[in-house]
């Protein structure tokens, strides 16, 4: 056989396998590198700032003074606010996920896993706007869910409902319980995934031992899928707890006017004006992130992903 | 294994599905409704007219082209930059590979609004105004990582020694590239290309901050949604977008379908 005409650059990248890897990795890198971590670094380095409250502009000296502002009152709450509603948020996930996904994982054979699975990625791939509108539709006094309440004479339950106070309101769609809903519908795939991926590695044959070693239905679930399903659990956990925190759309169009902190950092750096403090709220999820993310590696949560 | 589901289960397991996928369905009956001022249910007629008020919409038109535009170029963007990630994270194992795979996910993992305003106030310290191009460069960031994904575990499956067989038989590296690993990878790549158009296609959040004056699609809809004005033509083009965002997700199932049971059964 003709052997093909080497060129040098192919011997040269093949007796440096270094040199290939760096072409490889230079690109992508420049990119994420420059474009991403450059500005959160700008935007990291804005939260050390502070404005001068009577000129309005920002004072560039190094001061810790615009965290201190996180720490108001009105600030505070803003921030206690937004973790409780990122933490019913991942639970109530947690719960109507793992049906689906222990489902999914265990039972459907053939036709019915190709449902499952497009049944979950459609609605995960199509447009947030759109999923988010379809609940304005839904939670309108005017809309479906009212139609439902009132068509079963049980438009009563609704309004006791409504008129507890914290989780009610004058109408769903300006209540917590309307803007927990739509944050439950919008990022509920997210969970189900990894619950899902979770569940696929456990051997059947272990649920079968449990059993006949005597452990009922419930022990089985108890002590064996769920501690099993757990790294799933804290994986979709990541995903419905951070994208919960940084959301400032959901809440503006459904739910009370107090606000959450991803309203706050788009108020405070645009009409507010006030990007120091903007920053410094941005940084808040940030942290926690970052504690969740070391916490949930050491639970094995990454390889579930 | 073969046994049934009890019945709680199943009940659970199917009201879940139903609840994921009404909320949706039901845009396609108000697209349809012949009520203009409130989102009345049940509609109490149904008309096609209007589809033809969108259609001679000029700011629908304007919208969806910007979309395309900035999905197309973004899509490119992601592709090569989160194929040459890939290759290098799964080829070898280098000083720093965990650093790369976690700086390529941590676009999407942190709030899109902290990406958004990061960018933002880039592109306010370097002084770059906004254009399409401010989009193109947010939308580009984190769509690598879905690229990056789909290519990644194609790479792991794909062995190594079929490249060194390449090589070893007088193949140049371009003819590995281009008889051995591409059709290997084709696919995979595609299907990462089609999500990451579909991610870019209704992103809003990093673009309500990098988009300046202009308007993509999902930014006329968010203001059709804080305030709305024109319910009828709201209600048209989420059906629209909900259209065009299943086909590359169904693209994409239909490329990489068969894939993971063919590697991988580490159970």
């Amino acid at each position: 056989m003709a052997e093909a005409p080497r060129s040098p650059l192919s011997d040269m990248l093949w007796r440096r396998p270094n040199l290939l890897l760096l072409l490889l990795v230079t690109p992508p890198l420049l990119w994420l590198g420059i474009v991403y971590l450059g500005s959160l670094f700008a935007l990291l380095a804005q939260s050390f700032f502070s404005i001068d409250e009577f000129s309005g502009l920002i004072n560039y000296e190094f001061t810790l003074k615009t965290y201190g502002e996180l720490f108001r009152a009105s600030n505070f709450d803003i921030l206690l606010r937004t973790i409780a509603m990122a933490s019913a948020v991942t639970v109530g996930a947690a719960i109507v996920a793992f049906p689906i996904a222990y489902y999914a994982a265990r039972y459907a054979t053939g036709k019915w896993k190709a449902v499952f699975y497009l049944g979950v990625m459609l609605p995960l791939w199509s447009s947030y706007l759109v999923k988010v509108y379809s609940w304005k539709l839904i939670l309108a006094k005017e809309g479906i869910l009212n139609w439902l309440f009132e068509t079963l004479h049980l438009s009563w339950v609704l309004d006791a409902y409504l008129s507890i106070p914290g989780i009610g309101g004058n109408s769903l769609s300006v209540s917590w319980t309307g803007t927990f809903l739509v944050f439950l519908y919008v990022w509920l795939p997210f969970m189900i995934l990894p619950i899902q991926a979770a569940l696929e590695r456990v051997p059947p044959s272990m649920l079968e031992a449990s059993g006949d070693l005597g452990a009922r239905p419930g022990q089985t679930l108890r002590h064996v899928i769920l501690p099993l399903a757990l790294p799933g659990i804290i994986a979709g956990s990541i995903f419905t707890f951070s994208l919960t925190m940084g959301d400032y759309i959901i809440p503006q169009i459904v739910g009370t006017s107090a606000r959450m902190i991803g309203q706050a950092v788009y108020q405070f750096q645009g009409t507010a004006g006030n990007i120091p403090l903007a920053a410094a709220f941005a940084v808040v999820p940030i942290v926690v992130m970052g504690i969740y993310l070391t916490l949930a590696k050491r639970a094995g949560a990454f390889d579930a992903l | 294994m073969h046994s049934k589901a009890p019945l709680g289960l199943k009940i659970a397991a199917i009201g879940g599905l139903l609840f994921l996928h009404v909320p949706i369905l039901l845009i396609f009956v108000y697209a349809f409704t012949t009520e203009d001022k409130s989102y009345q249910w049940p509609p109490p007629g149904y008309t096609l007219q209007w589809f033809e008020v969108t259609w001679n919409r000029p700011d629908v038109w304007q919208a969806l082209g910007l979309s395309l535009r900035v999905a197309c170029v973004s899509t490119v963007i992601a592709i090569v930059l989160g194929t040459l990630c890939a290759a290098a994270v799964a080829r070898s194992k280098f000083f720093g590979r965990e650093t790369i795979s976690l700086l390529v996910i941590l676009p999407i993992a942190l709030p899109g609004i902290i990406t958004g305003i990061s960018l933002r106030s880039a592109f306010n310290i370097a002084d770059i105004p906004f254009s399409t191009w401010t989009i193109i460069l947010g939308h580009a960031t984190f769509c690598i990582v879905v690229v990056y994904n789909n290519a990644v575990a194609r790479f792991r499956r794909t062995s190594s020694s079929l490249i060194e067989a390449s090589m070893d038989l007088g193949a140049t590296y371009w003819q590995t590239l281009r008889f051995v690993i591409m059709p290997n990878m084709a696919t995979a790549i595609l299907a990462g290309g089609m999500l990451a158009f579909a991610l870019s296609f209704d992103e809003v959040i990093v673009t309500t901050f990098t988009a300046g004056q202009q308007q993509t699609l999902p930014i006329w809809m968010l203001e059709e949604l804080v305030r709305p004005r024109q319910r009828p033509v709201t209600n048209v083009v989420a059906m629209v977008v909900v259209l065009v965002t299943f086909l590359p997700i169904l693209g994409a199932y239909y490329l990489t379908r068969g894939t993971e049971t063919v590697a991988g059964q580490g159970k």
